[in-house]
């Protein structure tokens, strides 16, 4: 074979129309998005971009980016989960209730809070795919019905507070030393490189095109470089986050899954074309059920972020504009609403957009009557963008 | 190699087949032709496992077998590409080519192996695709089709039955579409072709089958056929020979 098959051509003008009219932009209008908010609240407050600030920024990303990353894996099959805050507050709650009113080993009422979540995903799921209830219906129900049961067990007090010390509290609490955070980043980038060597080899041993290398190199370069870059802001108050590592590795464990396995494949074909999926053979009831029992999980585990933050859980875990900001980051990192289409990394650049929006005007001191009406309007054009895409590709 | 005889199936008070045979060999192209209604889809249901007929039997080299699901299909080398093609737009040409039938180890997918076995088999059916790696959504309707009928070749079929395989496409990608029908035949394959195209018919086929009203209504060896005569059994103006 001539070399030049071996090497994956860029694609041409005509081709990559055709991927902006298929709405795949890649991540670039999110990161253009970004450097224009940095420059808006930049300028309008200086303490916007203080290490101080961002780092309360990665801490506030971590519990809605987790829930976030949930709301992914059903919009992947074109559902909706409007449930995830209620049950990621209810969660919280029985967790709480575990540890702090039973007595429980922190770690064994954090697992059995995260069974629970799992347990009203399944359930979900079941509605879903055995009663054919639409998805938008299921949930619904679900967003009123468990915030009732959060209320129910909170009771008269309406607050329990966790123990500032406590397991849970530290959660939140805990910043990688130095060494640490810089091994991590070289660890990062040396696996990526290590595993696009190894790929670019085995490629090339097999006769299948390889991408140009520099392409190759300019990105295991930029993912160090900004790594290297995030570590060297958050050094510069306390240290990175343990909550932004665990969101972090969530991230990176959700996309090998839906890149790298059967499940995650099939995930893919049945928001592309259920039918077809099952035609294929796919257990497509599976899939579903699987996708709302992990959306529930991932929310449980948000909440109990949430919580450990907060140090406590109230009559508004889960609640106010935490679905609205879980789904707009999704959406704004560029999951389709339609199904098919979309990656967790999505879920960190989303995340990190709309909640930068709410702290910087939170810096401002924006009115919350306000800064309901801008994520809202995020959110929609978020979604406006994702149906045009849509329709530009159906013609 | 597959034959169908005596075959009937009513829906209601609708006889959607009535004591159909058909032979099916390898190496041969059989194009199955007949007017709306006449009993062409109920009758590759019945091959493909989609539908349990009242009465009849079908036989796999001589011996009777049982279709009752589109998986017991499979396991006798039955493999259908339906007119609407059902592909995964979102996905690229290898993970549509595999799909369900995944490379993989511990559920782990292998890519690399996946990739290098679509490229090998759409290199030997020559179909053109510049990069499969892109989503199907890129693809011509020619394309799509020629994906559907290699990924009908994955599971290492028999018998391959074709639903309208022509009906979307233009001049040039029906004529490509045609040749690949004619690289299944030299691969030894049996070939189904419903086509409600008597020019895509003559080109393809080897016989000719038509069906009226759930009957058989004829069957003609192409080469010796005029495509007035096939007509005519279409619309019933003569009465078949039998
Ligand atoms: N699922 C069904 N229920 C009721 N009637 C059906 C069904 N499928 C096919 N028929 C009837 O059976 C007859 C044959 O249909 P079909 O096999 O689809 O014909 P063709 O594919 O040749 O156009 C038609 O009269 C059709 O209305
Ligand atoms: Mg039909």
């Amino acid at each position: 074979m001539s070399t030049d098959t071996l090497v994956r051509r860029p694609y041409t003008p005509k081709e990559a129309v055709a991927r902006l009219r298929r709405g795949d932009l890649g991540a670039w209008p999110v990161v253009g998005g970004l450097i224009a908010i940095a420059a808006v609240f930049g300028t309008l407050n200086e303490h916007f971009l203080s290490a101080e600030n961002l780092t309360n920024l990665a801490l506030q990303m971590a519990a809605t980016g987790t829930i976030s990353l949930g709301i992914i894996m059903v919009l992947l099959l074109g559902e909706i989960d409007l449930s995830a805050g209620s049950v990621s507050g209810l969660c919280a709650v029985v967790m709480t209730i575990l540890y702090v009113k039973q007595s429980w080993n922190p770690v064994a009422a954090i697992a059995l809070a995260l069974a629970a979540a799992a347990a009203i995903g399944l359930l979900h799921g079941l509605m879903h795919t055995r009663l054919r209830m639409p998805s938008f219906v299921v949930t619904l129900a679900g967003l009123i019905g468990w915030q009732g049961l959060l209320l129910y067990l909170l009771g008269q007090g309406g607050t329990i507070n966790l123990p500032f010390d406590g397991f849970v509290s530290k959660l939140s609490d805990t910043w990688l030393p130095s060494w640490l955070a810089w091994t991590l980043v070289a660890a990062l980038t040396a696996g990526w490189a290590a595993s696009a060597v190894i790929v670019r080899r085995a490629r090339r041993a097999a006769d299948l095109p390889v991408p140009a290398a520099y392409l190759t190199w300019l990105r295991v370069a930029g993912l160090g470089l900004a790594l290297a870059g995030a570590v060297t802001i958050l050094s510069a108050d306390r240290g990175v986050p343990l909550l932004l590592v665990v969101f972090g590795a969530l991230v990176i464990v959700l996309d090998l899954v839906l890149r790298h396995t059967v499940f995650g494949r099939w995930t893919y074909a049945v928001g592309g074309n259920a039918e077809a999926a099952r035609r294929a053979g796919i257990d497509v009831t599976r899939i579903r059920v699987l996708a709302f029992v992990l959306a529930a999980t991932l929310a449980g585990f948000g909440g109990v972020l949430a919580a450990s933050r907060l140090s406590a859980v109230n009559q508004a875990s889960g609640g106010s504009d935490i679905l609205l900001m879980a789904i707009a980051a999704a959406v704004i990192g560029g999951t389709s609403l339609f199904g098919g289409r979309g990656r967790p990394y999505a879920a960190l650049l989303g995340i990190l957009v709309i909640q930068s929006i709410t702290n910087g005007m939170l810096l401002l001191n924006v009115d919350s009557s306000v800064r309901y009406m801008v994520t809202a309007a995020v959110l929609a054009l978020a979604v406006a963008i994702d149906s045009l895409a849509r329709k530009g590709s159906a013609r | 190699m597959f034959s169908v005889t005596g075959i009937s199936k009513t829906y209601g008070a609708v006889q959607a087949l009535d004591q159909v045979s058909l032979d099916l060999r390898a190496g041969e192209v059989v194009a199955l032709v007949g007017d709306n209604g006449a009993g062409k889809s109920t009758l590759v249901k019945a091959l493909s496992g989609a539908i349990t007929p009242d009465t009849g039997a079908i036989t796999v080299d001589g011996s009777r077998v049982r279709i009752a699901t589109p998986r017991d299909a499979q396991a006798l080398g039955v493999s259908t590409v339906y007119q609407d093609l059902a592909l995964c737009e979102n996905l690229d040409v290898v993970a549509n080519l595999y799909l369900g039938s995944e490379h993989r180890r511990w559920s782990v997918l292998g890519h690399l192996r996946m990739e290098r076995a679509a490229r090998d088999l759409l290199t030997s059916l020559d179909v053109r695709i510049r990069d499969i790696r892109v989503p199907v959504a890129m693809l011509s309707g020619g394309q799509r089709q020629s994906v559907a009928i290699a990924r009908a070749l994955i599971g290492r079929p028999r018998l391959v039955i074709l639903d309208e395989p022509t009906a979307a496409l233009g001049v040039e990608q029906t004529a490509q579409v045609l040749d690949l029908i004619r690289r299944l035949r030299e691969r030894g394959l049996a070939v189904l072709v419903i086509s409600h195209n008597l020019a895509d018919v003559r080109a393809v086929s080897d016989r000719v089958v038509v069906l009226r009203l759930g009957r058989n209504a004829g069957e003609f060896r192409t080469a010796a056929t005029s495509q007035e005569a096939i007509v005519a059994a279409i619309t019933g103006a003569i009465t078949h020979e039998h």
